[in-house]
C-alpha cells in the first residue's frame, strides 16, 4: 500500500490539486499547505479575505433532553451560559485536567449541541464522547462527514459571504452562528467563528464533491473585488499563531493541564463537578501550576521552531516551545513556549537555543496579534 | 524554470557555477519552490573552509529549516550580503541569487555532480509527478 493512498480527503481535495497547491500530511489527511505562497496568504487574511477548506475538522452531535448536562459533564466551559444561536470555546479534559481535545461548542437548541473538534483526533474525540455520555438522556452522533466546511477570514468576509447568502451578516455577532440559504442551500450553518485571529465567517454545506467545489468557487467569485485567495494550513498555523490560539498537539496535549496552557477563562470550576475539575482544584491547591505558557519574541537574529529549547541565561534548560515561526503580518520572530513560572512574567529575558546556539529573546505578553477594533 | 546547463547539481538541491578555480554556489529552483516563501538565510563567513557534502548554512521558510551542503571542497572568497536582508530573492531566481563563491581547492570534485539534464529528472521523480 502507498503512503498516499492511506491518506484522507476532503471533497474539495480534486480542487486543491487542479489549482496548484502544495499537498501535505496533516494528521492523517492530504491537505493543502499553500497555494499561492504562505506570506500572501497569511496577508490576504489581515487585510483582505482568505479561504480555507476546513472539511478535515470534526462534529459531534448531541440530541436529546440531557444533552446540556452530558455537555457539561465532558467539557470545561459552561454550556448553560450559552443561548440557542451562541458558541463558546471550550474543551474536554481527562480525569487528569489535561486535555482529550479543545472543542467548539454551538448550542442549536435547549436539546442540541453541537462540538466542532480537530481532525487529528476524530476517532479518538468520539470514543470519548460516547464513553462520557453514557447515562445521560441523549444521542451522541458523528457527523464529520456530512458536512464540507469552509472558513471565510479576513476584515472582507462579511461583505463577501454576504453577496451569497440572505441571511443578515450583520447581526451575526462574532461566536454567534445563524442558518440561512447560503448559494442557494437552505438551512446552512452560517458561524461567526475562525481560527485566524481574525473576523471571519465558517459555513457548512453538504460534503458531495459538486456542491463543495460549486460553494467554494462561488465564494472566490465574490470575494474577487476583495482581493480573495484560497488558503492553505501553513497560513492557517502562521495567523492562529500570531493570535497565539492553542493547537492541539502543540500547546495543549494529554500532559498539559489547563492552567499550563493559561486557558483559565475558558474552565468554569463554579458551574460544579466536570470530567478534570478535581484534578484541576487540587493543582490549584498545591499553589497552581510549576509551567506555563508564553509568548515569546526572538530579539537577536533567529527563527524559533517548534520543540527548540528555551534556555535561562545562565544557560540552563528551562523550557520547550511548542510553536514557532516568523510571524508574515508583525514581521517579528514570535513563538509560543512553557517556560517556570518564574521566567513567565513579560518582559523576562530568555534565549531560545537555535542550532546549538543561544538566540536571546523576551516573553511579551499575549496575543502577539489582536485584530482591529471596528470603528 | 530551466536550469542552466553550465552548472552543476547536487542531490540536496544545490548548484554551482565552476570558472576556473572558483564556484558559485547556490540552490535550485526545485528547491526554493518546496520551501515557499525563503525568510531568513545563514551565511559562511569569508575565509570559512567548506568541504564537499558538509553544512555549510541554513535556508528557512515560513514552515521550515534546510541545511545547505556545500558542492565541493574549498575556501569562502565571497557572500551574497544582499540574502541577509532580501531572502526573497532566491524565490524570485534560484539560480542567480548566489549564496557563497569558494576556491575550490579540487576542482575535479565537481565532475561526479549531476548534470542540469539529470538533476530535473532527479527533482521530478523526488516530487513524484
Amino acid at each position: 500500500m502507498s503512503a498516499t493512498a492511506t491518506l484522507r480527503k476532503t471533497p474539495l481535495n480534486g480542487l486543491h490539486r487542479r489549482l496548484g497547491a502544495k499537498m501535505v500530511d496533516f494528521g492523517g489527511w492530504d491537505m493543502p499547505v499553500e497555494y499561492s505562497g504562505l506570506i500572501a496568504e497569511h496577508l490576504a487574511v489581515r487585510t483582505g479575505v482568505g479561504l480555507f477548506d476546513v472539511s478535515h475538522m470534526g462534529d459531534i452531535q448531541f440530541r436529546g433532553p440531557g444533552s446540556l448536562e452530558a455537555v457539561q459533564h465532558i467539557s470545561m466551559n459552561d454550556a448553560s451560559r450559552l443561548q440557542v444561536g451562541q458558541a463558546q470555546y471550550s474543551a474536554m479534559l481527562y480525569p487528569e485536567g489535561t486535555f482529550v481535545d479543545d472543542v467548539i461548542v454551538h448550542k442549536f437548541s435547549d436539546n442540541d449541541y453541537l462540538f466542532v473538534i480537530n481532525a487529528g483526533t476524530r476517532e479518538k474525540d468520539y470514543e470519548w464522547v460516547r464513553a462520557q455520555a453514557r447515562g445521560f438522556d441523549c444521542h451522541v452522533n458523528d457527523y464529520s462527514d456530512y458536512y464540507t466546511q469552509l472558513a471565510i477570514q479576513g476584515p472582507k468576509a462579511q461583505e463577501t459571504l454576504q453577496k451569497l447568502t440572505k441571511a443578515e451578516l450583520s447581526q451575526v455577532k462574532f461566536y454567534w452562528f445563524t442558518w440561512g440559504t447560503v448559494c442557494g442551500l437552505p438551512n446552512t450553518l452560517i458561524a461567526r467563528t475562525g481560527y485566524t485571529g481574525e473576523d471571519g465567517f465558517e459555513i457548512y454545506v453538504p460534503s458531495d464533491e459538486a456542491t463543495s467545489e460549486r460553494v467554494w468557487n462561488e465564494v472566490i467569485e465574490a470575494g474577487a473585488e476583495f482581493g480573495i485567495v484560497p488558503c492553505g494550513l501553513g497560513a492557517r498555523n502562521t495567523l492562529r499563531l500570531e493570535a497565539a490560539l492553542s493547537l492541539y498537539g502543540h500547546e495543549i496535549s494529554e500532559s498539559l493541564n489547563v492552567w499550563e496552557a493559561g486557558l483559565d477563562r475558558f474552565c468554569k470550576l463554579e458551574k460544579g463537578a466536570f470530567v478534570g475539575s478535581e484534578a484541576l482544584k487540587k493543582v490549584q491547591a498545591e499553589g497552581g501550576p510549576e509551567k506555563k505558557l508564553v509568548g515569546l519574541e526572538v530579539v537577536e537574529r533567529g527563527i524559533a521552531r517548534d520543540g527548540y529549547r528555551v534556555m535561562d541565561l545562565g544557560g540552563n534548560a528551562v523550557g520547550y516551545v511548542t510553536s514557532g515561526s516568523p510571524a508574515p503580518f508583525l514581521k517579528k520572530n514570535i513563538a509560543l513556549a512553557y517556560v517556570p513560572r518564574s521566567l513567565a512574567e513579560p518582559g523576562t529575558e530568555v534565549a531560545v537555543e537555535i542550532r546549538n546556539c543561544p538566540v536571546k529573546a523576551k516573553v511579551v505578553p499575549l496575543p502577539f496579534y489582536r485584530k482591529p477594533k471596528k470603528g | 524554470m530551466a536550469y542552466p546547463a553550465n552548472y552543476k547539481y547536487t542531490r540536496e538541491h544545490e548548484w554551482i557555477d565552476v570558472s576556473g578555480k572558483t564556484g558559485t554556489v547556490g540552490i535550485t529552483d526545485h528547491a526554493q519552490d518546496s520551501l515557499g516563501d525563503i525568510v531568513f538565510v545563514e551565511l559562511p563567513k569569508v575565509g570559512d573552509k567548506v568541504e564537499k557534502g558538509k553544512v555549510f548554512g541554513s535556508v528557512e521558510s515560513v514552515k521550515a529549516v534546510s541545511d545547505l551542503y556545500s558542492p565541493a571542497s574549498g575556501t569562502v572568497t565571497a557572500i551574497n550580503e544582499e540574502l541577509t536582508t532580501a531572502p526573497e530573492k532566491i524565490n524570485a531566481d534560484a539560480h542567480a541569487a548566489w549564496i557563497m563563491k569558494i576556491e575550490l581547492s579540487d576542482p575535479g570534485e565537481v565532475g561526479g555532480l549531476l548534470s542540469a539534464e539529470d538533476y530535473e529528472k532527479y527533482a521530478q521523480e523526488e516530487t513524484g509527478h
